[in-house]
Order: structure tokens, then C-alpha cells, then sequence
């Protein structure tokens, strides 16, 4: 009587399973969603990133002036006059970095102004531009149109990203690069 | 003239590069403009006038100078 009941049980799972198991693996699909392909992100090669910056380099010196060019090559960033180059406050631009006005006369520190040039148009590699290509996006932003710029930038106190004494010391080093540079020509 | 592009991990890119005088190049050359604009880049145009470089921002090639030999896309500005 067991054996009978046992075959029973046996031969009714094979009927169940060759009859309802391929609609509900089906529904079991359905019901957990499919997980989505990872996006992948190549892996930082350094040899890569210096061959973009070349190339950034050489776009950003065919745009800017000989001297603003030897400027972020020699010193690491560009000084740009703002306004029309009479407000009497400039602009420091550094890769990556924030923004920062300071007041030409006294080299006081005045804002810092963060905005960035994220890449999102492919979400899938790197969106951070070379070093050469981020000053130039400011650099051209702030030409073109700087009011509109600074008004989408975040607005901070000198300190806030940027160590103010390394800033004070940065504006120490141009006037005398551009010292030079004037002896150097005279 | 020629459309550049700024792109993360290889520096600028050559997008197209035409006459705009001649109308098959006009055509390619508005076509990646505006492929450019509809991918959320922003467009400037460098000038120079002696040793005073600027740039101008554009938002159609209607704009763009005749004369300009480049337009380099960039994306567009967050704040940080």
C-alpha cells in the first residue's frame, strides 16, 4: 500500500513537472527582474591619460595667448583678468580645481568659485576631461560668457577647497614669473 | 573649418571637418553641430584679435563666423 502511494506521489511530480514547469519557469523570469550589465569603466592607464593631456595641451595652446600657455605649463595654472580686465580682480585657474578670484591690486583672496566640466554623455568611461582640457573649458566659459559662469558655479569663502596659503603663494610665484618674463624680453 | 571635440581619456577629438561654403560640407558640418548640442555640449568658438585671444559661445551654426577654422565642444558647466 505504501510502495503504491509512494509511486503515485512519484509519477504525479514528473506529470506536474513536465506539464507546468515551463510556464512557471517563465513566470519565475518575469517576476525577478533581469539584473542589468554592469557598466564598465576601463581601468586608469596612465600611459593613456598622459597621451590625452598632450593632445589637450596642444589644443589649449593653439587657443590661448603664448604667455597664458607658458603660464599653465611653467606654473600649473592660467591668471586671467576679470571683467573686461578693469574690474581690478582676476581669476586663477587651476585643473580640477576650483576657481578663485582675488583682488589684483593686493592679491587679496576674494571667492572661490567651484564648477567642474563633468563628461556625461557616456556614462560608461571616464568623465573627467585632461588637466589641459578643464583649464581651457574655464578659460573659454569665463571669456565667452562670465557672469554666466560664476552665477552657475557655488560660491565659497577662500579656503574652502584650496589651501589659501598655497593660493597666496601661487600669486607670489606669477609675479615673479612675469617679472622675468619682462626682464627676460627687455 | 573643423568641429573638435573635448573628450575624457584622449584630449580633443576630430568630429567633422569641412568647408562650410560648399553645401555638402555645410550639411555634414550643421548635422554634428547639432548632434553635439543635442548631447548637452556646449559649443565656443576661439578668436583672436593680434595677441588678445577670446572665445564665443554659440548655440546654433547660424552663428558661427564664416571664417572660423574651429568650433570646440565641451561639456557643459556644474557646480562643484
Amino acid at each position: 500500500m505504501t510502495f503504491l502511494i509512494a509511486t503515485s506521489v512519484v509519477v504525479l511530480a514528473v506529470l506536474a513537472f513536465v506539464g507546468f514547469g515551463p510556464s512557471v519557469a517563465q513566470r519565475a523570469r518575469r517576476i525577478v527582474p533581469r539584473r542589468e550589465p554592469r557598466e564598465e569603466i576601463p581601468a586608469y592607464d596612465p600611459g593613456r591619460e598622459r597621451r590625452a593631456e598632450s593632445r589637450a595641451r596642444e589644443l589649449l595652446r593653439s587657443v590661448v595667448s603664448a604667455e597664458e600657455y607658458a603660464m599653465y605649463v611653467e606654473l600649473g595654472f592660467i591668471a586671467l583678468d576679470g571683467g573686461e580686465g578693469d574690474g581690478g580682480y582676476g581669476y586663477l585657474l587651476y585643473p580640477h580645481r576650483p576657481i578663485v578670484a582675488f583682488d589684483v591690486h593686493n592679491g587679496e583672496l576674494l571667492n572661490e568659485y567651484c564648477v567642474g566640466f563633468p563628461d556625461r554623455s557616456e556614462p560608461s568611461v571616464s568623465q573627467r576631461l585632461p588637466d589641459a582640457d578643464d583649464v581651457l573649458a574655464k578659460w573659454m566659459s569665463l571669456r565667452a560668457g562670465e557672469r554666466e559662469l560664476i552665477s552657475m558655479a557655488n560660491m565659497h569663502v577662500p579656503g574652502r577647497q584650496l589651501d589659501p596659503g598655497q593660493v597666496a603663494r601661487d600669486l607670489i610665484r606669477l609675479r615673479e614669473w612675469r617679472a622675468r618674463r619682462v626682464g627676460a624680453a627687455a | 573649418m573643423k568641429l573638435v571635440r573635448m573628450k575624457p581619456g584622449h584630449g580633443d577629438v576630430l568630429l567633422a571637418e569641412g568647408d562650410p561654403a560648399v553645401s555638402e560640407d555645410e550639411e555634414r558640418l550643421i548635422a554634428e553641430f547639432r548632434r553635439q548640442l543635442d548631447l548637452g555640449m556646449w559649443a565656443a568658438v576661439p578668436t583672436a584679435e593680434g595677441t588678445r585671444r577670446e572665445a564665443t559661445m554659440v548655440r546654433d551654426f547660424a552663428e558661427v563666423p564664416r571664417d572660423a577654422d574651429r568650433v570646440v565642444f565641451f561639456p557643459p558647466a556644474a557646480g562643484g
